[in-house]
């Protein structure tokens, strides 16, 4: 597969930290790259040094080969964590805004039934619901049919349904041949729609791979979950591992450890067996929780 | 420069700011109200103030002349009766005397109360006196005001729905979302600036020709040349408020510079009185002001009938401090914050 992005030794120092410490990755054509990290981390300033709007302090970006300059910004698209609109005008008006500003350009009917705008084109973007709000930032970083798409965060206050529908969308524009960054909180997010992910943190990145495979190199076990209160005055010789009102035991003999349990006369009408997931890796790796 | 992208930001913006209804009806009321308001309030016993020019007799006081010595009137020097006598016919000062000679001369407007009266103040120091008054077309205060209340609504406008409305851009993240398409800054500013400077104009323009229907307002120039002025002196605000708006990211930080910028503006640059005889230095200071120079230049192309060659200094001050203003502007501009 062709790289898309090359990224050698990028590095961004601010007067007192290292935000991101001379990182190096490749891209390739048309997957959706995950980049994941806990706060801090310096995956916001990777992804915008990437976008071309951070100047990196060494280290160079390539697009196709081609170190990035002034005519990146009309192959790439880019939907923000948190974009303002200008106020008073409509998904249509705002989409032809945007549509303008480029040289070539997706056809904006297309756009509007990829994204599913339709029943609220001539509506103010002030009223629109988080979920169509998405979906109109969407199709404005696909207004100039870009070749590369940055997605940072692009979910992250949406209840669940909108979530799905988003990932329904992300997942029919990788169809059409689009490279995706992308960048989230949600572990289930970066299970579904990476092919490839990184997880960085304190400017490094220290995994890489797609998560199925992050996931057999650093995990041979699975999670058997229990209520705390099935355990209590039930002493096993296991390791619990205390999860709010749960208990997670880690094993590679899911059987055995039944069998103690069942020895132990441990109820077991609550116990669910799960494989490893990137939430767990991600707590092994950086030993903190996505949002800490 | 692309001017198809200079164009649709151009577009957005005259959209939002139409659209917005309140800001937009703010735009336009507040300056009939305050024309027809200041208009019929000082239309009736004239400002409170007698302003008197004097020709000769250093220094202004009791000892060179008796009725130098009264408080209530406000002296200032003037160099000479030919520069001073049409404000007197004009009615920008209340009376002018000539102390070079003996006996002393006055002119006062014969249609002018506030002359007649000080006309008898100056005859019981001085009986000796010699009057020379002129008579010159009364200039009713509203006639003089109007400019100054279209100027300062001009300037309000410019400043703020120019300055305050970039840093909410920048600071609603609007502007980061623009500077990752291949939009430049100089694009984006120009949109800025036209769209302000047509909807302005059309603004003041409407609001002037609104008023001029209930109040005729006295137009001794050309209109076309009131025209100019007020497009070179609403650029040259815009771009003074491009320079506030260039780094901020604070509405408060940025609404307050505004402030320091426009209030002393407004009182400074002579929007409701003449600073005409004001010190040294607030005349000094009102020079640093574009609304000084839009002001001058209106008010002498409307009650004097002033040509464009006549103005020259206004002018070329005017476009001068637009060039150098967007200059600074442009060169300061950050589409993130810090």
């Amino acid at each position: 597969m062709a790289t898309i992005l090359s990224v050698h030794g990028l590095r961004k120092q601010y007067p007192k930290v290292n935000a991101v410490d001379g990182i190096s990755f490749e891209v390739a054509e048309g997957v959706c790259f995950g980049l994941l990290g806990p706060n801090g981390a310096g995956k916001s300033t990777t992804v915008e040094m990437l976008e071309g709007i951070l100047r990196p302090s060494a280290g160079e970006i390539r697009f196709r080969g081609q170190r990035i300059g002034a005519r990146y910004r009309e192959r790439i698209g880019i939907q923000f964590q948190t974009t303002a609109l200008q106020d008073f005008l409509t998904v249509r008006e705002n989409l032809r805004l945007f549509r303008a500003l480029y040289a070539r350009g997706a056809d904006i009917d297309e756009l509007i039934a990829v994204c599913r705008l339709g029943e609220f084109l001539d509506r103010d973007t002030r009223k629109l619901s988080g979920g169509q709000r998405q979906r109109l930032l969407l199709a404005i970083a696909l207004v100039n049919d870009p070749e590369l798409l940055f997605l940072d965060e692009p979910t992250t206050g949406l209840d669940p349904q909108a979530r799905r529908n988003f990932w329904e969308l992300v997942r029919s524009v990788k169809a059409r041949g689009k490279t995706i960054v992308l960048t989230t909180h949600y572990m289930e997010e970066a299970y579904l729609l990476c092919d490839d992910i990184a997880i960085m943190d304190h400017g490094r990145i220290i995994a890489r791979g797609s998560p199925q495979r992050l996931l057999a190199e650093h995990f041979d076990d699975s999670v058997l979950e229990l209520p705390l209160a099935a355990l209590q005055d039930r002493p096993v010789d296991l390791q619990v591992l205390r999860k709010g009102e749960m208990a997670e035991i880690m094993t590679a003999d899911v059987n055995g450890v039944v069998r103690q349990l069942l020895a132990a006369d441990v109820p077991l009408d609550r116990l669910r067996i799960r494989p490893r997931t990137l939430e767990d890796l991600f707590l092994q790796l950086t030993g903190s929780e996505l949002r800490a | 420069m692309n001017l198809r992208r200079l164009l649709a930001v151009l577009n957005a913006r005259s959209l939002e700011f139409v659209r917005d209804v309140s800001a937009l009806g703010w735009n336009l009321l507040l300056p009939v109200f305050m024309v027809a308001g200041m208009g019929f309030i000082f239309s009736g016993p004239g400002r409170p103030m007698f302003t008197v020019g004097v020709v000769g007799g250093a220094p202004l006081e009791a000892g060179t002349h008796p009725f130098l010595g009264l408080e209530q009137i406000r002296f200032y020097r003037e160099a000479d009766t030919a520069v001073a006598v049409p404000k007197v016919e004009r009615h920008r000062i209340d009376m002018l005397i000539d102390l070079s000679q003996q006996p002393a001369r006055y002119w006062i407007n014969t249609e002018s109360a506030k002359g007649r009266l000080l006309a008898r103040l100056l005859r019981a120091e001085d009986p000796g006196a010699q009057a020379q008054t002129v008579s010159g077309a009364q200039i009713r205060y509203v006639d003089w005001l109007a400019p100054g209340i279209l100027g300062m609504n001009m300037m309000f406008s410019c400043l703020f729905g120019v300055g305050y409305v970039i840093v909410r851009y920048r600071k609603s993240g609007y502007l980061k979302r623009l500077n990752a398409t291949p939009l430049r800054a100089i694009e984006f500013i120009l949109a800025q600036l036209l769209s302000r400077l047509g909807l302005i104009l059309l603004i003041t323009v409407a609001v002037f020709a609104g008023c001029n229907l209930f109040l005729h307002f006295r137009m001794e120039g050309s209109y076309f040349d009131l025209f100019l002025v007020t497009v070179l002196g609403a650029m040259s605000m815009i771009a003074m408020g491009l320079i506030v708006s260039a780094r901020f990211t604070s509405e408060e930080l940025a609404g307050g510079l505004l402030n320091m910028l426009s209030w002393p503006m407004m009182v400074v640059s002579g929007v409701f009185f003449s600073i005409e005889g004001a010190p040294e230095a607030v005349q000094w200071l009102a020079r640093l002001f574009p609304l000084t120079h839009l002001l001058d230049a209106a008010r002498a192309i409307m009650l004097d009938g002033a040509q464009l060659s006549d103005l020259k200094t206004p002018i070329l001050v005017l476009v001068g401090m637009t060039v150098a203003f967007l200059a600074l502007g442009s060169a300061l501009f950050r589409w993130r914050p810090e």
